[in-house]
């Protein structure tokens, strides 16, 4: 009796999600006139509010970009901030259109919970935090040194393997609460500070010397951030996956939003396809023809929304790395249009 | 003839009291050192008062920065609190993401929360039941036209924009006053004789008083949805309006329980006997004694509720604690030793303020109430 009912439910929520991806978010999107954008409660840099207390960060303009996209209007959005245990639900349940919430793309997400994952907006990894006084260059040099650790994390994990994997001693100084872990490093009772590289240098950002510190080159785990929308609507993922793309392929065009209006005179094929000039790319994805210009002209292009939130003009101060296009030694790519 | 009385004819001048009940040093060995344990208890209280005040004093007052600082005076090692910052973030902390421009619009709100609850508050004011009308009917359907706008040419605000201590004050002041006439409409179907509406009162007083708030909220946030029909989405602060008043009246049904049941069986069958119907019972005899019986555990359902407001950042709300933890988090450009503790020492300030301040007027109304059992 009691498996006849779990399986009864079962059904029912399977066949609520469903019909749920038979519905199409961008003509319901379009009806209601917003884009509702699922972000974090507050990161620096990737989703926050500003002095003016409107979202800013990198997974905002994500969004941004989106309505900018079907609106062109980038402030056609609507933002709501959800914590890391009911992201997931309040996508496949449509309250949010897109997740774009420091979400770190895994197998099983992609797989096993009914969404899809657009691209990676941002790949970070963890890294190491130590003072510039302790002469250490490199991770390897790390040996019996204390490491300052958040316990019951992939963090954790992550450190051993890494240690065990170089025949180093792991020795860990383990606290249950991030901002212990940051105090406790920050008073001297260990040498080493380690969790994702983008919250060590926003951490940094907020000690009263950051430059005594610094933080390792090597980062030893893979943490690609990108936004997420429901799986099934092939329309709406195309049109999030070309969001990205276009903002990519701005930023390895040389389009900014201060140029765009000169570059809409271009010669060059690539460009004039981009903006919309040669032939039309947004009707495809149920956007207008000029739907990148758009995207370019209100929120800029990847390198632009990059500077802006986490480059190294900004308090967080993170160098592109990794997220620098595949032409300038990183691995940020976007597939031509045409 | 020379004058002999038996009698003195002017009173004896009083003598002052003698010096051991009277003056500085006789109050403190009465109140302070009475018994050797007093004494001891008074040194170690002193001790802790000198240990505890003046780095508390010097660090909210004398060391502070002032509103007008700047950052750069917060990050003087010596520095202490640094209430510039509570005071260039101060909107986030109040309104959450409401517009800058709109603010207009909480703060007509606001005042007239206020020109409503005050004179409803004061005793001597007259048009008290006017003055309730206002305030529990029309003041709540024009906040929310003002607040959410989309009529009247008002730029639509949706609930996600709104925030901080507006968010704290609306689910507070809803749930208390939602779930008191609620509570009491529980507390009596408990009571009742009739086998189904007693069950029903029963199941849902104990289920809800059976798990914890958070659940609840978790529940409204994370499985609601999942129930739903797609494409019909609950605005989150209504899921958070309707859980923490359920909540809430399951625990005042309790309280008011409590009330009835210290009300002597004679009141219930003397009411019958004039013939009242079943309300007009209730309304007339047993309610009016019972309520004033659990006036201090109304308040302090009420006083608990308001800080338990603080739980639907479960549900992504900011309310006032949850808006002051976020900017501590993202205010980079306000970072320093103290700001955090700082936002915190604010956030308290205010909770203090309002739960004191309920406390408060309960005794009055209590004292003003209790004429006939003053004991």
């Amino acid at each position: 009796m009691k498996k006849k009912l779990v399986t009864l439910t079962a059904t029912a929520i399977l066949g609520l999600t469903a019909v749920s991806a038979q519905a199409a978010i961008l003509d319901d999107v379009k009806a209601k006139g917003y884009v509702q954008c699922g972000v974090t409660g507050g990161v620096p840099g990737f989703s926050a509010p500003d002095s003016n207390n409107v979202w800013t960060g990198i997974e905002v303009d994500f969004c941004r970009a989106m309505a900018a996209a079907v609106f062109n209007d980038a402030e056609a959005v609507r933002y709501t901030s959800l914590t890391s245990q009911e992201r997931f639900t309040a996508l496949s349940a449509g309250e949010v259109d897109v997740l774009s919430r420091t979400t770190t793309w895994t197998m099983s997400r992609d797989t096993q919970l009914g969404i899809s994952f657009v691209g990676t907006m941002f790949y970070d990894g963890q890294g190491f935090m130590v003072r510039k006084a302790d002469g250490i260059e490199s991770a390897l040099d790390l040996s019996g040194a204390a490491i300052c650790i958040e316990s019951g994390t992939t963090t954790e994990l992550n450190a051993a393997d890494y240690f065990a994997a170089n025949g180093m001693e792991f020795n860990t100084v383990v606290f249950v609460d991030q901002d212990e872990v940051v105090k406790a490093y920050e008073d001297g009772r260990c040498d080493v500070y380690t969790t994702d590289s983008s919250a060590l240098a926003a951490e940094r950002s907020k000690f009263a010397n950051p430059d005594d510190h610094i933080i390792l080159p090597e980062i030893i785990s893979k943490e690609p951030l990108g936004p997420v929308v429901r799986a099934g609507d092939t329309q709406w993922f195309n049109l999030a996956r070309w969001t990205y793309f276009a903002l990519l392929e701005a930023e390895e065009l040389g389009v900014t939003s201060a140029n765009v209006d000169e570059m809409l005179g271009s010669d060059n094929p690539a460009i004039k396809r981009l903006l919309g000039v040669e032939g039309d790319f947004g009707t495809p994805l149920g956007v207008t023809k000029d739907w990148a210009y758009q995207i370019i002209k209100t929120v800029g292009n990847y390198a632009e929304s990059y500077e802006r939130n986490v480059g190294p003009s900004t308090p967080i101060g993170l160098e592109r790395g990794l997220n620098a296009l595949w032409k300038d030694g990183g691995i940020q790519y976007a597939p031509p249009i045409r | 003839m020379t004058d002999i009385t038996y009698v003195r004819p002017s009173l004896v001048e009083a003598r002052p009291a003698p010096r051991s009940t009277t003056g500085v040093l006789a109050w403190l060995q009465k109140n302070l050192f009475a018994t050797p344990t007093d004494a001891v208890l008074t040194l170690f209280g002193a001790l802790f008062l000198l240990w505890a005040v003046p780095p508390l004093v010097n660090f909210v007052f004398i060391n502070a920065v002032g509103i007008n600082g700047t950052v750069e005076e917060c990050r003087v090692e010596t520095a202490g609190a640094c209430w510039a910052y509570v005071w260039s973030e101060m909107e986030f902390f109040i309104y959450g993401f409401y517009d800058m421009s709109e603010l207009w619009r909480p703060n007509i709100v606001f005042a007239l929360g206020a020109a409503l609850l005050i004179p409803l508050l004061i005793p001597k004011v007259p048009f008290k039941r006017t003055n309730a009308l206002l305030l529990l009917i029309v003041f709540p359907v024009i906040s929310y036209y003002l607040l959410a706008g989309g009529v009247f040419g008002l730029k639509p605000m949706p609930t996600e924009k709104w925030g901080g201590l507006l968010v704290t004050l609306i689910i507070s002041a809803v749930g208390i006053i939602v779930s008191f006439p609620l509570g009491i409409i529980l507390a009596l179907g408990r009571q009742s004789k009739m086998p189904v509406i007693k069950m029903l009162c029963i199941g849902f007083i104990e289920l809800v008083r059976a798990v914890p708030l958070i659940t609840i909220l978790f529940m409204a946030s994370i499985m609601l949805p999942l129930f739903m029909p797609q494409g019909t989405t609950v605005d989150k602060l209504l899921r958070a309006l309707v859980g923490v008043t359920l909540f809430s009246a399951a625990y005042v049904a309790e309280i008011v329980r409590g009330g009835l049941q210290a009300i002597p069986r004679g009141q219930y069958e003397a009411a019958a006997s004039l013939g009242l119907s079943y309300w007009k019972q209730m309304y007339f005899i047993i309610l009016p004694q019972a309520l004033k019986h659990v006036i201090p555990g109304i308040v302090n359902n009420a006083i608990a509720l308001f800080k338990d407001t603080s739980l639907v950042y479960i549900v992504g709300m900011k309310d006032l604690l949850e808006a002051v933890k976020t900017k501590n988090d993202t205010a980079l450009e306000w970072q320093s030793g103290n700001t955090a503790t700082t936002g915190y020492l604010f956030a308290a300030a205010v909770f203090w303020m309002f739960c004191f301040s309920m406390s408060r007027y309960s005794m009055f109304m209590e004292r003003r109430l209790n004429t006939g059992y003053k004991r």
